[in-house]
């Protein structure tokens, strides 16, 4: 018998019950978790309550994919260093092994004062305590001339899944010698290195089939994550491919045309043949419709992340408003842990320990040349305060890059096992 | 260098633990003959056996782990005894499944058994012909320790903190270990200890377990200690 595989009481029957039962016939039954977005916080949060609290808890996970395509390693797939299907991950494995109720639906309101989530399909599920992870939304007219739907010309792929196959089929018919565009977004926004992980991934990709192809990055930001490892790495593995237009050459006052696939730049068009898009973030619709945002983002706790708004409502991940971590994978499922151990502690009374978070990001710039930076956090009345931190060094021995490389690999199996198995 | 603490611990537990474990009686040691036959190659057992590339194994059931004198042990072998552990048909069994999981820094070149059947047939063929450990108390006598690592030793870990605490490793530490990272379940607590607080002072070199490290106090260790010794 190990500690980490408790044994658990399924409670497969209880979304029935539910969803089908008046309130008041559950009322005082088992404690009930509704956690809302299947990701890296979600998941994480659902499989540690319903561990952690041994069949106490009634844990209903709320999420509308079938399968969940991490947004992480999705550049590398871009890059031929992944295989798509190694991005996708079922929730088979929340429901028989923690008796996780997974209702696959979207959740379209939250009535906190009857404490009810209202989903797509209708149905209402009551909640004692509602936890909220779903991601990020665009923030309308971020990018002048794109909106949600032109994302079938110019991808955002910034969530995961199909857009990422499309920026990938996208990028493979490009004509030789052709311009691979990236808009990229202004702060803050999930995973710092995301858009820069992905143009050396893009270049790594042309320089192995299409060498004379040329990369226009469009930002409007001054600096970014890792930029001096980035651009280390572009100068010595794809040298003359990558052209940075930052705000000072007009990055931060661009315009875009799906139909006609062009860029405009501080006046000049540029006409480009593929062109990712990545907007301005915002919390998930879901965070706005229950009404506890305050600007772009859910505020919360840094020290259960508990909402400011409502603590009965628990917010994790990029919607989040927290303080220092970067909206990342590793954050989301950091922060869940947290949320977890002060959610079973307060409906089980079990106990409950301090909050301490912790972050690392991997990129990858290309083959066997993988760059880190992280830090260690804990919560503070102004928020979560970083401690301490590292971050990869310029012209670390090639032996230090490949171990970095392979240790992301490891990273990557093992939070995924983190949050689904 | 000695801590007067672990050192009574370690005679304490030495002697306590001297008692037969019902895996001894599960082996069949004539089976475990054909499979000691690998072993040779480093280790003598049995009349007039000394130590060659690796330890004699004479009386190694219940002697202290890391102990006998005229070996120069790796830290993780001598810090168990250094604790008072010693080799039981438990932790025999253990490390015999898979001596790198069990003792990661153990400099002995070997993958391991799969099969639990063949390890206590082992086990009971190293019992019959090289006996049981009667000089636990001696074998401790003569066990050194760092006292950094020894305070925290001492400390009864708590394991539902160190359970909680265990949270943020398995962002990156899977049961199953990976290629660079490797698992850390059923790690014995010495060689935890030992590991973090080499981390903790950066005598062991790796930017993100330095940053964990930094901020682990000693009960935290411990806590984190206690619980990894319990999973399997
Ligand atoms: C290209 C790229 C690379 C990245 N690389 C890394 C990396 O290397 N390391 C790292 O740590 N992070 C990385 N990230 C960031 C990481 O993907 C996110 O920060 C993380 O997934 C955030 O977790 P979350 O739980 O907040 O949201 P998500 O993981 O996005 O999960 C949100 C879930 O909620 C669901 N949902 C949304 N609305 C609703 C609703 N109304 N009802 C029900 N369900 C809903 C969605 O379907 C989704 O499954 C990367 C991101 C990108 C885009």
């Amino acid at each position: 018998m190990t500690m980490n595989r408790r044994a658990f009481l399924g409670t497969s029957a209880a979304l029935t019950a539910a969803l089908g039962t008046p309130m008041i016939a559950r009322a005082q039954a088992t404690p009930r978790v509704v956690v809302v977005g299947g990701g890296s916080g979600g998941a994480t949060a659902a499989r540690y309550i319903a561990r952690d609290s041994a069949g106490a808890i009634d844990v209903t996970l709320i999420e509308p994919q079938r399968v969940y395509h991490t947004c992480y390693f999705g550049n590398l797939y871009l890059g031929g260093f992944f295989d798509y299907d190694d991005l996708g991950h079922s929730y088979d494995g929340l429901a028989a092994n923690y008796g996780i109720n997974v209702v696959h639906d979207w959740a379209v309101g939250v009535d906190r004062d009857a404490k009810t989530v209202s989903l797509a399909s209708g149905a209402s599920v009551p909640y004692d305590r509602l936890v909220l992870s779903p991601g990020i939304d665009f923030v309308d007219g971020s990018v002048q001339g794109w909106s949600v739907s032109a994302q079938g010309r110019m991808p955002h792929a910034y969530k995961g899944g199909t857009q990422v196959e499309l920026l990938r089929a996208q990028i493979a018919a490009m004509p030789q010698g052709g311009t691979f565009a990236m808009v990229a977004p202004p702060n803050p926004y999930r995973c710092p290195p995301g858009p820069y992980e992905r143009i050396s991934m893009v270049a790594h990709y042309l320089r192995e089939n299409n060498p004379t192809a040329k990369i226009l990055l469009v930002d409007p930001k001054e600096s970014f994550s890792k930029q001096g490892l980035f651009e280390d790495g572009w100068n010595r593995h794809y040298s003359g491919m990558v052209t940075r237009i930052g705000p000072d050459m007009g990055g931060n006052a661009i315009e875009v045309d799906p139909a006609a696939m062009t860029v405009t730049i501080d006046g000049v068009v540029e006409k480009v043949d593929v062109c990712n898009v990545i907007p301005g973030q915002r919390a998930g619709q879901i965070a706005f419709a229950a009404g506890i945002t305050d600007g772009n983002w859910a505020p919360v706790s840094a020290y259960d992340m508990s909402s400011k708004v409502d603590p009965n409502i628990t917010v994790l991940g990029d919607a989040a408003a927290q303080g220092a971590m970067p909206k990342s994978g590793f954050s989301a499922n950091s922060q869940a842990k947290v949320a977890a151990n002060a959610i079973v502690a307060a409906l089980t009374g079990s106990r409950a320990f301090p909050a301490r978070y912790s972050n690392t990001c991997w990129s990858l710039l290309d083959t066997d040349d993988g760059i880190k930076v992280g830090a260690t956090y804990e919560a503070s009345d102004t928020g979560i305060v970083s401690i301490d931190s590292f971050v990869s060094q310029i012209g670390e021995t090639a032996d230090v890059r490949a171990a970095t490389y392979r240790e992301s690999l490891d990273w990557y199996r093992a939070i995924t096992s983190d949050m689904f198995v | 260098m000695r801590s007067a603490r672990a050192l009574i611990s370690a005679l304490v537990l030495a002697a306590s633990a001297a008692t037969s474990s019902p895996l001894l009686a599960e082996g069949d040691p004539a089976q475990g003959e054909a499979l000691y036959r690998p072993c040779r190659a480093c280790h003598m057992l049995g009349d007039g056996a000394v130590h060659r590339v690796g330890p004699h194994l004479n009386g190694i059931i219940d002697r202290v782990i890391g102990a006998v004198p005229g070996y120069d042990f790796s830290d993780d072998l001598a810090n168990a005894g250094a604790e008072g552990r010693v080799w039981d048909a438990d932790a025999l069994d253990r490390f015999l499944a898979a001596p790198r999981d069990y003792f990661p820094r153990t400099r002995m070149v070997f993958r391991g058994i799969r099969d639990e059947q063949d390890r206590l047939d082992l086990i009971a063929y190293m019992l019959a012909e090289g006996g049981r450990s009667d000089s636990a108390v001696m074998d401790a006598a003569n066990i050194a320790i760092d006292p950094e690592i020894a305070a925290i030793l001492a400390i009864a870990g708590d394991v539902p903190y160190g359970e909680y605490l265990s949270s943020e490793c398995t962002a990156c530490h899977r049961d199953s270990g990976g290629s660079d990272i490797p698992t850390i379940k059923g790690l014995a607590p010495s060689a935890f200890i030992a590991g973090m607080v080499d981390y903790r002072n950066g005598t062991r070199e790796h930017q993100v377990m330095n940053t964990v490290a930094r901020r682990l106090g000693d009960e935290e260790l411990a806590a984190l200690a206690a619980y990894f010794a319990r999973t399997e």
